[in-house]
């Protein structure tokens, strides 16, 4: 530590609570955490409803996943994933591409693809629901 | 004085190449992989969705899904899923301090592998039968 006096007189320990390098704190961590306990009953949930279409032809699809259960399972489940994918896409580039520009080009791309993922998802889970 | 030097030849920490892969890391890269394939999946599973509506458009996913190389990217789409998820409960296992001891660590590990090639074969071999049949 410098000798001049600080400029402030919060403590180190208030200013580091919640915050730290990223000044999000452990946020990631626990949204992470947060969509993958999630994302466990939705998965299994949507197993059993691909089990429930197998063999059916198409028209069986909106009768199926168009009710108002499969559907919003459906939907929290593209959300959640879409959430934890993001997180986790985002490790993967920080980890591994240390050009600045490349890195934040990957991470904004990221967040493009899961966007659009999750909305084109549930655009059709809308659309099988009301018949738009 | 403030001449540049060419930065001394520290010794660099081994990479991971250098360690005699063991199970652990190996599932520890493998969690990640599946991780970034569902990741990708997600392509199948919004193409569904947005196919479903109309019969025309359901008959190219289903062209798609029925084929040698569909069906071969959905087993292993199913594989992956279920590994990472099970891979997820580790790491939600470890996230409460147990199960990184020595022999707890291993055997989670090959629950993990063991688990998702299990459930995954018989989710396809109850899938094939109900849909009549491996063609």
């Amino acid at each position: 530590m410098s000798d001049a006096a600080p400029k402030h007189i919060r403590t180190p320990l208030s200013r580091v609570r919640g915050l730290g390098a990223a000044h999000s704190g452990t946020d990631h961590f626990w949204r992470q955490r947060l969509t993958a306990v999630a994302n466990i009953p939705l998965t299994i949930a949507v197993i059993v409803i691909f089990i429930m279409l197998l063999g059916r032809n198409q028209a069986a699809v909106p009768q199926i996943v168009g009710s108002p259960v499969v559907a919003i399972i459906m939907a929290l489940f593209v959300i959640s994933v879409a959430a934890h994918m993001r997180i986790g896409m985002q490790v993967v580039i920080e980890d591994y591409v240390h050009d600045e520009i490349t890195k934040l080009a990957l991470v904004m791309a990221n967040a493009f693809f899961c966007i659009a993922i999750a909305l084109t998802s549930i655009y059709g889970i809308l659309k099988l629901s009301f018949g738009l | 004085m403030a001449a540049t030097r060419a930065p001394a030849a520290r010794p660099l920490s081994p990479h991971w190449q250098i360690y005699r892969p063991t199970l652990t890391m190996t599932m520890s890269i493998v969690h990640r992989i599946t991780g970034i394939g569902n990741y990708f999946g997600t392509l199948l599973l919004a193409w569904w969705l947005i196919a479903a509506a109309s019969p025309s458009s359901y008959a190219k996913f289903e062209w798609f899904a029925g084929s040698i190389i569909g069906r071969i990217i959905l087993f292993g789409y199913t594989w992956s899923v279920i590994h990472h998820m099970l891979g997820g409960i580790r790491h939600l296992i470890w996230d409460t301090g147990r199960g990184l001891g020595p022999g707890e660590r291993e055997w989670l590990a090959a629950a993990n592998l063991i688990g998702s090639i299990a459930i995954t074969v018989l989710l396809w071999i109850f899938g094939l039968l109900a849909m009549g049949g491996p063609l």
